[in-house]
């Protein structure tokens, strides 16, 4: 207790109270200048430019060191549970293969939160722990291919992946001629429902804005989903679209909360606020329903709404200063080859970035449901009637966020 | 000489404690607060205060709604603690250690975790809610998640130690004899309490309402997972800015006006109940 002893030596006279404070004071002073002037900037944290040389030079100097370190989404990987141990069959079939040995993790819940974590060490220009990241397109994924944080690839690794992967898959707008990734799975954002509560079949995005339901309404909480969708759902294509669309979008969005029609914005939990009936439709992500649909939820239903879905992809890169190259883009085609894409979509119920897998499915790994379902191998039809996110420049993802944030942080 | 520098001595470890880990990052903070910029191209200093009144001006609900529910947790955890509090300190007799242990007990489990119980216990179909709808009791779409009720009830079930043991604290070292004077002195049970016991129990009170007040009127975890859209509080606000946004100076300068309103209302509230009791307290 010093604060006792100090109290003591008070009231002694050891030292006058202005004497302290006095002293205490200048050490102050001196401490908050020194502290002020190296506060003053924040320093910028892009990564160095990486010319065509260097990239090179990366590749040159690189060899496998037979170790690799994955980031990935929960459950977004086949497993298998063998005495009562959780097991990946395809992460064993690369390690035999290969002789490389996987550290698959799932630290990635959100693409923003994940982010903020690996940030601060690559703005050190330090390796983050992970050789391969799973991310979202999206305003995260196209910051980090601005800011130099991600190693451009080496597309003489990448057999499979160009034999293999449908050219829907390639040469994305987000990251044109997959220089810095390669699709992981994709996914539809739509409408999930129980047919047995709303009591009629929904094909509209107005669904979601129709009064019958209020209360009963998940949307999603998010800056990436929630805009992109609403607009889609306007009829206006979100790739193009401006801010007065955005503003317009807001509006509409704020309106339906205003009315008390959403019961909440969701993050990954909304698909349990559905099998439980807490909402009767909700907007969703493809694979979420079928998944729910095979464990103990039979009666949920996914759907495209008529105006148009998202499609988005989750997807491999690696990070600048990775430790592994050589291994993480070894990894990166491996699961191209359709046996693995195979046994990977056969059990994460989205759709895999490899139309190979489809009769392997059917045929080998005898599992109809999937093979035919239009979530995991969808059909054209449906591929027309989905739009991509909106890709953000800095300026414009602050407004973005300044439009969107409010209306389910309120 | 020695004798001089004793008491400089004492303060060494947490002045240099305070100096670093609460003065250094707090002006940092400060000159972040008025830089501009984005993540990309670095954050400089433009001595920028309109970030304050933005920050104010965008988030003016959130920052009462945070008052709002800081105040009605804290008085509710006074209503809750008060009586507790003063059983153990008169009544608790041999067993006293063994309450204030119980009372402590729920602190030895994460605090994110206690909250996420409470998510469960609040469901629409949970152990609670499940049955009353099944018997009827309660219509079908009542729910308590994602009600501004729902957060008041976290906060103050989440910072009601910190309330209780100051108070306790306060009350155990009540002077006795001076109840029993103002029993000699005929006075009834009420007025031994009202113009005794509470009135020297202030100090204790004081101390508890600071220490609830303040964090729970900061506290994001209550809000995002017992919340809903409209139940958001400055501090959810600041995470998103910080994590999401990386807008630093504006959730720079938004901690700035909470901890500012914050310590006027601490001061304030301070000088109404008379910050004399507060040191008698601490001595």
């Amino acid at each position: 207790m010093s604060e006792f002893d100090l109290n003591k030596a008070l009231e002694k006279d050891l030292i006058t109270r202005r004497e302290l404070l006095r002293t205490a004071g200048r050490g102050a002073g001196a401490f908050s200048l020194a502290a002020f002037l190296t506060a003053c900037g924040v320093g910028g944290t892009k990564g160095k430019e990486v010319t065509d040389e260097q990239a090179a030079s990366i590749w040159d100097n690189a060899t496998k060191n037979g170790v690799l370190s994955f980031a990935n989404w929960p459950l977004y990987i086949d497993q298998k549970k063998v005495n009562g141990k959780v097991i990946h069959p395809s992460l064993d079939r690369f390690e035999k293969d290969t002789g490389i040995e996987v550290t698959y993790k799932e630290p990635v819940n959100e693409n923003e939160t994940f982010f903020s974590t690996i940030q601060p060490s690559l703005a050190a220009g330090k390796p983050t722990g992970y050789d391969i990241v799973v991310l979202t397109n999206g305003a995260t994924l196209s910051k980090m291919i601005r800011l130099n944080y991600l190693t451009p690839l080496e597309h003489s690794y990448l057999k499979n992946f160009e034999q293999y992967a449908a050219p829907k898959y390639k040469d994305p707008s987000y990251d044109p001629g997959n220089e810095y990734t390669v699709p992981w799975q994709s996914g539809i954002t739509g409408i999930g429902y129980n047919p047995k509560l709303t009591g009629r079949e929904i094909t509209s995005f107005n669904d979601l804005l129709d009064p019958e339901f209020k209360g009963k309404v998940g949307m999603f909480g998010d800056t990436l989903d929630l805009p992109n969708f609403a607009m889609a759902g306007m009829g206006v294509n979100p790739e193009t679209s401006t801010p007065d669309d955005w503003t317009a979008a807001a509006d509409m969005l704020t309106k339906q909360r205003d009315d008390g029609i959403v019961r909440q914005y969701y993050q990954q939990n909304y698909i349990k606020a559905l099998s439980s009936g807490d909402v009767w439709l909700t907007m969703a992500w493809s694979g979420d329903v079928f998944q729910a649909q095979n464990s103990g939820s039979p009666d949920l239903k996914f759907v495209v709404p008529d105006e148009g879905g998202i499609l988005w992809t989750d997807n491999m890169c690696i990070p600048a200063h990775a430790e592994n190259p050589v291994d993480a883009i070894t990894m990166m085609d491996y699961v191209y080859q359709p046996e693995i894409a195979a046994i990977i979509a056969d059990w994460v119920w989205y759709i895999t970035p490899v139309p190979a897998a489809q009769e392997i499915i059917a045929n080998d790994l005898k599992d109809k449901a999937v093979a035919e379902s239009p979530l995991v191998f969808p059909t054209e039809e449906m591929y027309n009637s989905t739009y991509r996110y909106r890709v953000l420049t800095t300026e414009e993802e602050q407004e973005w966020n300044a439009t969107f944030e409010p209306i389910y942080q309120s | 000489m020695r004798k001089r520098l004793a008491p400089y001595l004492l303060i060494v470890p947490g002045g240099v404690w305070l100096a670093l880990f609460f003065l250094v990052p707090l002006l940092v903070m400060l000159s972040v607060s008025t830089q501009t910029g984005n993540i990309e191209d670095g954050f400089s200093q433009t001595f920028h205060f309109q970030n304050y009144v933005d920050g104010i001006k965008q988030y003016a609900p959130q920052l009462l709604r945070s008052l709002e529910y800081g105040t009605i947790a804290t008085l509710a955890a006074l209503l809750i603690a008060y009586p507790m509090a003063y059983w153990i300190a008169f009544y608790g007799g041999r067993n006293k250690s063994t309450f204030l242990l119980l009372l402590l007990l729920p602190f030895f489990v994460s605090f994110v975790v206690r909250t996420l119980s409470w998510e469960f216990l609040l469901a629409d179909q949970g152990i609670i809610l499940g049955p009353l709808k099944d018997l009827g009791v309660l219509p079908n779409d009542f729910h308590v998640l994602a009600t501004p009720f729902a957060v008041i009830c976290g906060l103050t079930y989440n910072f009601l130690p910190f309330m209780a043991l100051p108070l306790y604290v306060g009350l155990e070292r009540l002077d006795r004899r001076v109840v029993e004077a103002a029993q000699d002195l005929y006075a009834s049970k009420t007025e031994v309490f009202r113009k005794v016991i509470l009135p020297l129990s202030m100090p204790g009170v004081l101390a508890g309402v600071m220490l609830t007040f303040i964090p729970a009127s900061a506290d994001f975890i209550n809000a995002s997972i017992l919340g809903g859209p409209s139940t958001t509080m400055i501090g959810n606000i600041i995470q998103t800015l910080f994590l999401n946004n990386f807008d630093y100076p504006l959730a720079s300068a938004l901690g700035f006006v909470v901890m500012a309103v914050l310590l006027l209302a601490m001061f304030l509230y301070a000088r109404r109940v008379g910050t004399d009791e507060l040191k008698e307290f601490t001595t």
